[in-house]
Formats: C-alpha cells, structure tokens, sequence
C-alpha cells in the first residue's frame, strides 16, 4: 500500500517539473513518462489490492505532519484565488474561499480535540475511481501532447503556456487521486478545493474574455460548493469529534441530527459539483477550454468528484429527505439537459448538455440511494467515463480536421474521415443504445426506482430516455448520411490516435465482459457500501443481455456481406425528377444548379437552452432551498 | 408464377396538362371509380411505382424530368399516356414550346386518348397497363434466372 | 423456456408475418367500406409485397439494404423475445435500437425527403416511448414482475389495475401503427406531402422488408395490447382477442376521420396522455 502516497505526491511533483521545464520536446517526454507511471501504479494498487484480498483497508491514523502540510497548502490556495480575484476585478469571489478555510483553519488550530481516526481508505469504490482517474487521466494527458501542439499551432492568438496547461492537468490527476483516496473530510475538502482551482484554470487558459467569465463562474459555483463542504464538516465534526467521512455515514444511518445536516450541506456541495441544475452553467462554459481539458473535466475528473461524494453519502441519504432532494435535483437534470441536447447543433455542446443529462441520472441513482441503483449508478459511471472521454478527444481531433465541430459539417463523415467517424460511432453507440452499457442502467435504475415508489423520478427517467435517444439518433444519422463535401485529411496525431484507440478497445472490452464486471467487482462494491446485496440483474436477464450483444454485432455483419454479394441498381434519389445527378443538388425553376442542404431538425424555439435553461434553474434552486431548509430546521 | 399485375402501383406525373386529364386521374382514385378494388396503389415516387401515368405534352422543361423519373422506377415498368396532349401534344402540337407526346423523350406502351381523358377509359388503360406489366414481369423473370445461370457457370 | 414459449417464438416468426399482412387487408378493405367504395381485396398487402420482392433490386446507397435488413432482424428477434416471455422493458428498449436501424437506412441517403421523414420518425419515436416504459411499469407495479410469462398467469387480467396504462398505450399505437393523424413520417394515404416519407428511397425489396417489419411490429404491438387482457383462465384469450380488434378498428376508425397534425401537436398530445392517464394510474398504483 506504499503505492497510495506515491500515487497522490507524484502527480504533484510532475506539475512542478510541468511548469520547470520549458523545451516543448523534453516536456513531452516527461509528460509520457509520467503518464505511463501514473498509469501503472493506478493499475499496481488495483491489483496489489486485489491480491492482499480486496478488503477495505484503513491506513494512517497518526499524520501531524501531513494535516499541517495540508492546512498549509490550504491556505496557500485561499490565497492564490484571492489574488487571483482581485486581479480581475472580481474580489468579492475571493470571500467563497477565504470563510471555509478560515473556517477550516479553526476547526483544526483551535477546535475541539478529535478522536483517533483514519486518513486514508482504500475499497472497491475509491479503486474503481483511482482506476478511472488513472487509466483515462493518463491517456488524456498522452492525447494532450498531441492536441496543444496542434492546437497552439492554430490559435496563433492565444499565447503558447503548454508548460502551464501540463502543470495544472496533472495537479489536477493528483488531487483527484488524494481525493478519491482520502477518509478524512479535512483532506477532502482541500483535495475538492484544489480541484476546483484546478478546473478555474484550464477553463481561464486562453485568456480570451468569454474563457476568463466562464471561469470566474465555475469558480464562485465551485466555491459556494466548498463553503457548504465546509459548513457541514465542522458542523459535523463539533458535534461529533472526528471528521471521518465512513463514521459520518454510518451516524447518517443511525439518524444522528448532526450527520443528517452534514450530508445534506455536503451532498449539496457534490451537486454543484457534478454540475447538477442549478450550477449546470459552469460545465457548459467549461467548452472555451481546448478540447482534452473538456475530456478531463466530463469524463475522469472533476465531475466524478462530486458522483464519487454522492456514492459514498447515498447509504446516509436513502430514504430521507436530503436522498429525496438529491434524487429530484438529478432526475430533473436528467431531463432538462436532455430536452435542451436536442437543441444544440455544436458537438461540443451536445456532449456537455448529455453529461450534464447522465450525471443527472448518476446523481438521481445516488440519491434513491439502494443496492441497485448504485449498482446501476456505478456503471453508468464506469461507461460514462471511458464513452465521454473517447467522445471528447474524437470531436477534437475532428475538429482539427475539419476546422468545425458543427453536427452539420459532420455530414458524411464516415465517408470523409473514416476512422474518426467509426470510434465516434462507437462511443455514441455505448452511450445509449440497447443492449450495451448505458442502457443496462437506465433499466435497473427505473426497475429501482418503481420499487422505491419514487414517482417522479419514474417520470423523469421515463421521458428522459425517450429524448435522449432523438439527439444521440440524431448525430449517428449525420454520420453516415451521404454527402458530396470532400473528404478531409486526417491529421489526428499518432499520440492521440494511440489514446482513442485504446479507449475503443475498452469500451468494447466493457460491453462484451460487463456480466463478468458486474460479478466480480460491481456487486462487491455495492455490498461493502450498504453491508448487505440482493442480485440486481437475474441471470435470466444477463445471458439474454450477452446473447443479445452477440446479435447486435452478428445481424448487421451478415447483413452486410449478404448485401454486398447482392447485385443492385443504383438509382438517383428522389428529388421530384429534378435532380443534377449527383444528389446533391437540383434545378430550380430559373434552370439555375441549387446545392442541396439537408439538416437535422433542432427546433431550437421548443427546446433551445434560452428558453428552458431560465425556468429549470428557478425550479431547481427553488427545490434544493426549501429542502435544505426544511433539513436545517430538523426535518428528517 | 406470382400475380404482380395485382398490385399495379401508380406514379402520376402532370406534364404541361391543362390539368383536365390530371382531375380525371385523380376521380379514378375516387370512391365513385375506386381503382384502388384492382390494387392500384397512388405512390408519388417512381422508386415504389410500377406504372407511369403521364399526362399533358413535354416541352424543354418538363423532358429531362419525365426522363429521370422513368429512370428511377425500377423495372418491370410501363408507361401509359392519359389524355391527347400525352399521346400527341394535342392542340398544342404546334406550340413553339411543345416538343409532341410522352414519347418523344420515353417509351409509352399505352395510349389513352381523350380530352380529357375520362375515368373509365384511364382505368381501362390501367387494366390493359397492368396485363403487360405481368407480361414484363415474367420477360424479367426469365432474364434474371438466365443471368444468375450464367453467372454460376462462369464461377464453376 | 417452456414449451410453450418455444412454440409461441415459432408462431411468431411464421404467422406474424400473415396475420399482419391480414390486418392490414382488413383496414384497407374497412375503410374503402367506410368511402363507401368497394377497396382492395383483403389479401391486397401480400399482394404488393409479393410484387415489391419480384421487381429488380433496386437503391440509392448500398448500405440502404443492409440496414433495412438488419432493422428487419433485430425487430424480428425482440418480438420473439416477448412472445419467449422475458423481459418487458428490456424488450421496449431494444425496440428503440431496432428502430435506429431504420432511421440510419433512411438518411444514409443523404435524400431530402427521406431524411425529413426520417426526422419525423424521430419524433415520433419519442412521443411514443415514455408510454411504452410507462406501460412495463405498470405490470411491473400490478404483477410484481417485468417478466411477460408471468404477467398474463395472473389471476386477473392487469387491466383491472392499469386502465390509465391501456388507455396511454392505445393512444400511442395510432403513432406506432402510422395511422392519422399522427401519420407524420410516413403514411398510405395521398395526403402525404413528404413523398413517401422515410420509404422515399426505399423500392423493390427494401420496402418490401419495411413492410414485413410494420406487420411484424404491429403484431408485436397488438400483443401488448393483449397483455393487458390475458389472465392465467383461457377464456382471458377469447377477450384478448375481442379486445385487440376492438382496438384496431378503433385505430381504422380515427385513421380514417382525422386529418394530420403537426409533429408539435403530436408530441404534446401524446406526452399529455400519457401524463394524465399512466401518470394518474401510477400514482394512484404507487400511493395505494
């Protein structure tokens, strides 16, 4: 287990030789080298673990040190986001960081004397994350080298801080490996900050005015956030004398009033973090970033961070009011975000509105808070992760190529740069449809939430999956429609093509050897955090599932040989006989040549962002005020 | 052998027609001449249509139009010319515009005169139209089988 | 797997087909009746798709045929997955991806009219599935169980409980079954101002597989229905049976009295259905 804090320091450390060096060349190298490790030793642990028995283990119970480091660091951070405030003029952000950790700084130096308690906490759930992190973190590094170099080629405007942008990615994987690591709420809450930091300053690279306001928005959204984190731990820790996240769940199961209002104000925090309506705008601001920023940010890091939280709370939350909070707050994300998907014709956006949308359904799983919906949640999650991250790097790269990341000017893309288009294929298939990953836990999470009797959650799962389907549908039909646009060099870069590569291959990994996943990793994980397990997919169900898969690939492989033998007449489309001949375009009635244009259909007036986006945020800040009020004045 | 003259599928297309023959048409369809008993099925695309109903004379504008849709029924196909400015151009033979009848640009199998064209004598047309698309149907027939022969003996 | 599901999953793949092909005979020739014209003879549909299979292949993208092919597989075997009795949900579901199927086959064209149409059925596809989950939830609340076997051996039929669900459902199957005026992405009739919708660019034997699969589909969705009626007394058959074509004439008889409406109108239509009758039932399922 010596891997823990080597695992935690080292990110750290690569930052500062991120930001020493300054030789592009060098740097990269570093920056493969690192990667690599972080990779290897996230996999180590895993199996180091594994092999030890995979039993929770509790390490460092004594650390003076470390907690004065940490409180140090802590300040430090305060202090740079301080400045950094008042340098744009923005001081009065500054204050969302400056009272949690005076506050923070107390409970520590001046508080009551706390107990004996763990700082470190390793389980099925924190190594899935640090796998998470690990795994897709590094090879998003690996993509970045690859993407910045082209990027900065691009963007003459923007000037060249690679060094920088390297630092922070991998100051970033640290914190989310300490984060995810941690049982001491003290430590987790300076891990949350410093990512939160971190997610500040990649969004704010470029410097350009849009990229410094959607920064300064994530900023204050995580901030506030942070400040709930930290009401709730010393409001915890006064009543009860030690700030341990596992005593604090199990208080939160016994009732304890102090515990009941710690996991709210700290499940709170988690769904400004997971970017839940209402703090849905600082992901979607998140876009100005370059692109392998977005991927960490969607799909590894950051937003898991607060899923991660809400996993580790929902046995305190079940069936209570601040469970029934949180469900609410992520169906109704689950639905709004995905009615405004719809409307969204730039590929970016429609993958941050679906993160928003499926974060939503994760946040809604934790919050029903039962065995199956975390086991619905956690693979939505593992999914999610691997899907979105691939699905980022594609649309960059693209984007690279074609110079757009329009959905239109993805007309024909299979055609033009085939294989973008087929990973992009698969990554969006993985996302919705039957009978892969995705799909699986929008069937366990309905089937659980019936059996809960959460009405409304039924509802919004219900109509969420209908939409969620039209924009998916919508973007896999651009993609192979026929087009006469030319076909684009590809100039995807051996680093980045070596990262989306190895994504395919998992998601596919994944999908094929999901019952066995679920067997030997997911039900564990879902016993250890309730104690107790009941089988959430039958058997029944599992081989049809496999049988099916089977299908899905083998009828359209068959299909596709049969046809290919099959001799056919090809005719013109049909463009009421006034067809150029090309099918691309038609004769007007001048006799003039017309270019056609076929675009998918937005409808942009019914469910464009401007017009819901407004209304779900006062429904939902509404929501979460009168809940928290009703928990902090002793409703249960 | 496969009755294929019992679903005889339609395609209208109203060339320079006074629209006349083209209401006429359409009254075929109606529930007082109902041709739908005989299977007629009014399809606007040539890709699903078995039968070319053309009505009105082709000029420069409307020949490459007829021309394209003929191309894109697949085949077994027959065409048939409602109306006199179909089959001749009718009064406006000689119009400056007026090319002649449907086959100046396609082949018309059947002819329907009249002006215009009245119900009975379009679903008379349909008729005869559709014992030749039986008769085509198994020339085409006949022809696959002999090419799919002829390409197993050149795989052999 | 009983027997008897093994038995019912053969039933299917072969009768399916006819029995469809009958329904649709059947509507055609009620509603000339309802003209008051003489209409096409009943076995009309087998007819035409004995025509489309004979005539020379044709198309305007290769890949058109594979997908319609495999649009026709995949729906084939989710029928036979409800008919073998597993589960509902899963089945609705896998719908929706046989359905993609059909979508990319339309728009790989690239063609304007399909591609429209093919945009519609998107539409509809989403008016029609919050009703469908609705209704496995329903039987899931009324039987305890997603399991279709088990469904209809219940004592009583499970629309004693559901009959907001039946009513959802219903209403939905005239968008399923393309019939007016929900009948945006493609339709039979004349009124079609799409063309053909999303079978522009399908001839010969791609509509003919298209026309296979909506038999196939119908039958799918009549059974469903049927679901509702089925007991585990074999009289609950003779009922089923009454009910579905009670059912279908009802759709023959607002097919044939309604003009089309708008994609808009349709949504919120079909949305607010299933909102106040499944919604109402299932709240009154879930609180009681």
């Amino acid at each position: 287990m010596e891997v823990i804090p080597f695992l935690i320091c080292f990110p750290f450390v690569v930052a500062l030789l991120m930001f020493c060096i300054r030789v592009n060349k060098v740097r990269n190298a570093v920056a493969y080298v690192s990667a690599a490790i972080i990779m290897a030793a996230s996999v180590f642990l895993c199996v180091s673990w594994i092999a030890g028995g995979a039993k929770p283990v509790e390490l460092y119970v004594n650390t003076e040190a470390a907690d004065r480091i940490i409180l140090i660091a802590e300040i430090v951070l305060m202090c740079v986001v301080t400045v950094l405030c008042v340098k744009n003029r923005r001081w009065y952000i500054s204050l969302l960081s400056i009272v949690p950790t005076i506050g923070i700084a107390w409970l520590e130096i001046a508080g009551p004397e706390m107990d004996e308690y763990k700082r470190i906490y390793v389980d099925h759930l924190s190594i899935l994350m640090c796998l998470i992190v690990g795994i897709i973190g590094s090879l998003i590094v690996i993509y970045a080298v690859g993407y910045m170099h082209g990027y900065q080629h691009y963007h003459t405007n923007i000037r060249d801080r690679r060094y920088y942008f390297f630092c922070i990615l991998f100051l970033f994987l640290g914190a989310m490996f300490g984060f995810v690591l941690s049982s001491d709420l003290l430590w987790i809450d300076f891990f949350w900050e410093t990512t939160s930091v971190c997610s500040f300053l990649l969004i704010g690279y470029t410097q350009l005015e849009e990229a410094v306001t959607n920064s300064f928005r994530a900023l204050w959204m995580n901030l506030l956030g942070g400040c709930a984190l930290a009401a709730g731990i010393i409001y915890y820790a006064l009543d009860a004398g030690n700030t341990d996240l596992q005593e604090l769940v199990v208080y939160g199961q016994m009732y304890k009033p102090a515990a009941m209002v710690a996991v709210t104000l700290i499940a709170f925090a988690a769904l400004t973090k997971a970017a839940q309506l209402p703090f849905s705008k600082w992901l979607l601001g998140a876009m100005v970033a370059p692109t392998p920023s977005s991927a960490l940010l969607h799909s590894a890091t950051m937003v898991k961070a607060g899923i991660y939280v809400l996993f580790r709370l929902s046995p305190a939350m079940s069936g209570k009011l601040s469970g029934n909070m949180v469900a609410f707050i992520g169906g109704f994300t689950f639905l709004a975000a995905s009615f405004m998907a719809i409307a969204q014709s730039d590929a970016k956006k429609v993958l941050a509105m679906s993160t928003i949308s499926n974060l939503g359904l994760m946040v809604a799983c934790a919050g029903v808070g039962r065995p199956e919906t975390i086991w619905a949640g956690v693979f939505l999650m593992i999914f999610h992760a691997i899907s979105k991250s691939l699905l980022f790097q594609d649309v960059g790269a693209t984007e690279n190529a074609l110079h757009s990341r329009d959905l239109e000017e993805m007309q024909g893309l299979l055609y033009r740069l085939p294989k973008l288009a087929i990973i992009m294929f698969i990554g969006i298939c993985g996302m919705y449809l039957a009978p892969f990953g995705m799909l699986i836990s929008k069937w366990a999470a309905l089937k659980a939430s019936v059996d809960e009797r959460n009405i409304i959650l039924v509802f919004f799962i219900v109509f969420g999956s209908a939409t969620t389907s039209f924009y998916w549908t919508k973007w896999l039909g651009k993609l192979i429609m026929r087009s006469s646009k030319p076909v684009v060099k590809d100039i995807t870069r051996k680093n980045e093509m070596v990262s989306l590569t190895v994504h395919t291959v998992m998601m596919i990994a994944i999908c094929a050897l999901f019952p066995l996943l679920s067997g030997i990793y997911v039900d564990p994980l879902v016993s250890e955090l309730f104690g107790r397990y009941e089988q959430v997919i039958s058997n029944g169900v599992l081989y049809l599932l496999v049988l099916l898969i089977l299908f899905f690939f083998a009828v359209p492989i068959f299909a596709y040989l049969r046809n290919k033998s099959m001799a056919m007449n090809i005719k013109l489309s049909y463009m009421n006989g006034i067809n150029t001949g090309k099918n691309d375009g038609f004769v007007d009635s001048f006799g003039n040549e017309k270019k056609l244009v076929v675009s998918n259909l937005y409808f942009k007036s019914v469910f464009g962002q401007r017009r819901l986006m407004m209304p779900s945020e006062i429904i939902s800040t509404a929501v979460i005020v009168v809940m928290i009020a009703m928990v902090l004045g002793g409703a249960v | 052998m496969t009755q294929v003259k019992r679903s005889p599928w339609i395609l209208h297309y109203d060339g320079s027609s006074c629209n006349g023959c083209d209401i006429e048409v359409l009254a075929s369809m109606t529930p007082v001449y109902d041709a739908e008993r005989l299977g007629v099925e009014n399809t606007g695309d040539p890709m699903q249509a078995d039968i070319l109903l053309i009505t009105g004379g082709i000029n420069a504008q409307n020949a490459p139009v007829v021309k394209q849709l003929y191309d894109q029924m697949p085949r077994p196909k027959v065409v048939v010319a409602v109306g006199i400015c179909a089959c001749t151009g009718g009064v406006f033979k000689d119009c400056y515009n007026i090319m002649g009848g449907a086959d100046k640009v396609i082949p018309v199998d059947i002819y329907v005169p009249g002006c215009a064209a009245r119900p009975q004598s379009i679903i008379d047309g349909i008729i005869k139209a559709r014992d030749l698309f039986q008769k085509r149907s198994e020339e085409h027939d006949a022809l696959m089988k002999k090419q799919k022969l002829e390409r197993k003996g050149e795989k052999s | 797997m009983t027997t008897k599901s093994v038995i019912l999953v053969i039933l299917y793949v072969i009768a399916a087909p006819f029995l469809g092909a009958l329904l649709v005979g059947f509507d055609r020739k009620i509603s000339a009746r309802m003209q008051r014209r003489v209409g096409p003879p009943v076995l009309q549909p087998l007819y035409d798709v004995a025509k489309l299979l004979k005539k020379q292949v044709i198309g305007v993208d290769r890949a058109q045929g594979f997908l319609i092919t495999s649009y026709m597989v995949l729906t084939v075997i989710t029928g036979c997955l409800f008919f073998a009795g597993v589960d509902m949900l899963m089945v609705f579901f896998i719908l929706t991806t046989s359905s993609v199927f059909l979508y990319l086959a339309a728009v790989v064209t690239g063609s304007p009219m399909s591609s429209m149409g093919a945009q519609r059925e998107l539409v509809q596809d989403m008016a029609v599935e919050p009703a469908m989950l609705l209704a496995a939830v329903g039987f899931y609340l009324a039987t305890g169980t997603f399991n279709v076997e088990t469904i209809i051996s219940q004592p009583i039929s499970a629309i004693v409980k559901l009959p907001g669900f039946f009513v959802a459902f219903v209403f939905i199957l005239t968008v399923k079954m393309r019939k007016s005026p929900f009948d945006t992405a493609q339709s039979t009739h004349a009124h079609q101002e799409l063309v053909k919708g999303i079978t522009t660019e399908m001839g010969a034997k791609n509509l003919a597989y298209f026309e296979i699969t909506e038999w196939y589909e119908n039958i799918l969705m009549l059974a469903v229905v049927a679901t509702f009626i089925l007991n585990s007394s074999p009289i609950s058959i003779l009922a089923a049976v009454i009910v579905i074509l009670l059912v279908y004439f009802l759709e023959i008889l607002i097919d044939n009295t309604c003009a089309r409406l708008k994609w808009k109108d349709m949504l919120i239509l079909s949305w607010a259905v299933t909102l106040i009758c499944a919604g109402v039932n299932l709240i009154i399922l879930m609180v009681v």
